[in-house]
């Protein structure tokens, strides 16, 4: 019979391992997670974060560039793309990255509808992401809460 | 051979590197910050390649003597920054005779090669493409701190190596000069021999 711990923690290596293999996550984020310890805690929680206003700022901006129809600024759009890839990139959010260097070429190639199909492609994912790392990070909490420790997950 | 005399450097007895690291990315100075602390490294981050040279001093303004309170000893720079980039950032630090020593790294997320020849042309210790990981900056740290030490070997005349070097040059001398004496001594013997050649 599984104590509560052992249940949580067998729920959050699966989940983390899902969110690798479905390609939410990638390498980075492993990265992050080897920069957090007793002495900075919540560093991957704050880091990601930043990462979701970030998010939240740039494509904001872009949405307004893109909506000064006839008169659109696709370098300012291009410029704020590569931002974001790069900060998503930083994170491991590899979806949201890929979906970073499609736009970057509708951007490029100045491609008015293929930049908003990818901006709202954008946007629904990253609130997807950062919807799947809160119940991440929840479940960490429940797994602390609960006596336990967060187990090293290898990919 | 007189061993010269004792040359003190400011920063010489610490391991820990002060690094000043540059990006217009939050995410990236919060990533940056982290890499650099958990490898033992103070840091100071700064937004652009202007809040950089100001934090030098080298912003031209004559009222200010810079803001650092730490001596800098590798700069970090993200490359594609507004204003000022770090290909600029890193020209104007060459240029610069008061920290034209101090290794700048250049980071970016594009492998674009004559971008990274440019750099290292213009005197780049090294180019990282971003994302940076935890090995990158160790690596990145032994190789300055491996300079360093060649660097304080070079000017330190107390170093091992140099005490080695001047005691094997003391025998050498010594046992030169001995031999010449023997050798004098059985060539030209002394005047109660003269007969005896």
């Amino acid at each position: 019979m599984d104590t509560l711990v052992a249940q949580l923690q067998r729920q959050f290596r699966d989940y983390t391992i899902s969110l690798y293999h479905q390609g939410f996550l990638d390498d980075q984020f492993t990265e992050l997670k080897k920069l957090q310890d007793e002495c900075s805690p919540d560093f991957v929680a704050e880091v990601v974060s930043l990462f979701f206003e970030d998010c939240e700022k740039l494509i904001g901006n872009m949405a307004r560039a893109l909506d000064q129809t006839g008169n659109v600024d696709f370098n300012l759009v291009g410029s704020s793309v590569h931002q974001l890839k790069g900060s998503s990139s930083s994170v491991g959010a590899k979806r949201v990255k890929g979906l970073c260097v499609t736009f970057k070429e509708c951007c490029d190639s100045q491609n008015f509808e293929g930049c908003v199909r990818c901006l709202q492609q954008v946007d629904i994912e990253y609130k997807s992401l950062k919807a799947k790392l809160q119940d991440l990070f929840s479940l960490e909490q429940q797994i602390v809460q609960a006596g336990g420790r967060i187990p090293q997950v290898d990919i | 051979m007189a061993l010269g005399n004792l040359s003190s450097s400011p920063s010489s007895n610490t391991s820990e590197l002060h690094v000043l690291a540059v990006d217009d990315s939050l995410v990236d100075r919060k990533v940056i910050e982290r890499l650099l602390r958990i490898s033992a490294c103070k840091v100071t981050t700064v937004e652009s390649g202007t809040r950089a040279l100001q934090y030098l001093g080298l912003d031209g303004d004559k009222g200010s003597s810079g803001l650092k309170d730490l001596k800098v000893n590798l700069i970090v720079t993200d490359y594609s920054m507004p204003g000022l980039t770090g290909y600029e950032l890193l020209k104007k630090i060459k240029e610069s005779s008061a920290f034209r020593e101090i290794p700048v790294v250049i980071m970016s997320s594009e492998n674009i090669q004559p971008r990274i020849e440019q750099c290292m042309t213009e005197g780049a210790e090294d180019f990282l493409l971003k994302p940076v990981k935890l090995a990158d900056v160790k690596r990145l740290k032994e190789l300055i701190m491996r300079g360093g030490e060649a660097e304080e070997e070079k000017t330190s005349n107390l170093s091992p190596k140099r005490i080695l070097q001047n005691v094997f040059f003391l025998f050498f001398i010594v046992f030169f000069i001995i031999t010449n004496i023997v050798i004098f001594i059985m060539l030209f013997p002394l005047r109660k021999d003269e007969t005896r050649i």
